[in-house]
């Protein structure tokens, strides 16, 4: 299966070992991702505030290249996923903004190219009974909560992506992998977001609850599937013992025993290693 | 001069605020509402009933984190995050200095940085940032100094190659 991969900002800095393990997964699966060559910036929480004209036509101009590869285009950062699925929307409902956008970007809308969350491609594509036969280091031990936040489910009408307030697809790949989900009541709160900078305070509040729920849950570590909510989770956390936040990509390249895996942990801010040690998960596999 | 709040939110915003009927789910699931002065509810009452002064001069409409939890609630399918960027535009058009500034001063260094090199570029962001916000200067110092370790914020640009093609966008979306 082929793509069209829109890896966006953040997953060449804060978000570098999503981009990595996204990578190595789906090249081990048989995924093939072709990056869009030219991309922009989708205007993140930022381009809506200023204008809505821009905050569409930011992510059209990436739709535009992915239309001239004709493949559906994978954005694995959840704000990337949903402005670019927002412009789609818009794109398809507006034709009064279609028309000022296809004129700005200086292409024609064709409403051919889908646009899709990593989850969405290993769980709809794949399926979980696909993914488990890959496994050569089942996850067996390791405790963990999903943790969606707010871009990749809602709103719903534009997502179109699991449920916005009970997600299930992430659990059902984690325990593909056998993993341990515990049930929680956090996996769709918002972490602040980009208040992270201008408002640290704030941020740490929600995620100090959202870290406290966790813990509650019997969880060792959130699993994510967005940058923001990553780096928030591991950055703003300030309660001991502080639970790292995996990328749900890094977790299935662990249960592959893909050796690039080995890599990814110390990019964190909070060091996974003691987590994956305590369950045997960084012992070769016999 | 705005002639009608309302009028003008639902015309930035593609929504009916006509249709709320004050329900408070909206309120009751905001995250960021024990840090706001009036909570999302109130916000609608008051751009309903024109009282654009108090409202623009807030810190809520600074503090919405776009969440869209109220959106996905709300049973008259308002998106309340929209009428948020709405209200925002309106506060920078006429001239309100926001509530929050570090919050906006934020969004237009980032679009700053965008416009410029199509891409976003933390080194140059989080440096900015740092210089011109009332944020004190040595907070995030540590968090700052473990990312560039990582490798995590390239200090040379990647840009998008484009970069031309990203700024006639600005320009020409107004």
């Amino acid at each position: 299966m082929e793509y069209a991969y829109y890896p966006g900002c953040s997953l060449h800095s804060t978000g570098l070992e999503y981009g990595l393990s996204t990578k190595a997964v789906f090249a081990h699966l048989g995924l093939d991702l072709t990056e869009l060559s030219g991309w922009n910036c989708c205007g993140a929480s930022s381009a809506h505030v200023m204008s809505h004209t821009l905050a569409v036509a930011l992510p059209a101009r990436n739709l535009a290249l992915a239309q001239e590869l004709g493949r559906d285009v994978v954005a694995p950062c959840a704000a990337c996923f949903n402005r670019m699925k927002s412009a789609d929307y818009y794109l398809r409902t507006d034709p009064v903004l279609r028309e000022e956008v296809e004129s700005l970007v200086g292409f024609k809308y064709s409403g051919q190219v889908a646009v899709r969350p990593v989850l969405a491609v290993l769980y709809e594509d794949l399926g979980p009974g696909l993914v488990s036969q890959r496994v050569r280091r089942p996850l067996t031990g390791l405790k963990v909560v999903t943790y969606y936040g707010c871009l990749l489910v809602r709103p719903p009408q534009i997502t179109q992506f699991d449920d916005p307030e009970d997600p299930q697809v992430m659990a059902a790949l984690l325990r593909a992998v056998g993993a341990e989900v515990m049930p929680w009541s956090h996996a769709t709160d918002c972490c602040g977001a980009s208040l992270s900078l201008s408002r640290a305070d704030v941020v740490q509040s929600l995620v100090g609850r959202i870290a406290e729920r966790a813990r509650e849950a019997g969880a060792e570590a959130l699993v994510t599937a967005c940058p923001l909510c990553q780096v928030n989770l591991e950055m703003r956390q300030l309660r001991e013992p502080r639970l790292p936040a995996f990328y749900i990509t890094e977790l299935l390249g662990l249960a592959f025993d893909l050796p690039e895996a080995m890599q990814w942990w110390k990019k964190h801010l909070i060091d996974p290693r003691p987590v994956l040690a305590q369950a045997g998960l960084l012992e070769p596999v016999g | 001069m705005i002639k009608s709040l309302a009028a003008e939110v639902n015309r930035l915003s593609g929504q009916q605020i006509e249709l709320c009927y004050h329900c408070h789910k909206c309120t009751a699931g905001c995250p960021l509402v024990e840090q706001m002065t009036y909570g999302p509810d109130r916000v609608l009452r008051m751009i309903a009933l024109d009282e654009l002064k108090p409202l623009l001069a807030s810190r809520d409409i600074w503090l919405c984190a776009g969440c869209y939890t109220c959106a996905t609630r709300c049973p008259n399918e308002i998106d309340l995050a929209a009428v948020m960027d709405a209200l925002r535009q309106i506060a920078i058009r006429e001239g309100y200095a926001a509530a929050e500034p570090d919050v906006l001063l934020f969004h237009r260094l980032f679009m700053g940085v965008v416009k410029r090199l199509g891409r976003s570029h933390e080194a140059a962001m989080l440096g900015l940032f740092k210089v011109l916000s009332h944020v004190p200067l040595m907070n995030d110092v540590g968090a700052g100094i473990k990312l560039v370790l990582r490798g995590k914020v390239p200090v040379i640009p990647k840009t998008s190659g484009k970069t031309a093609e990203v700024r006639q966008i600005f320009e020409r979306s107004g």
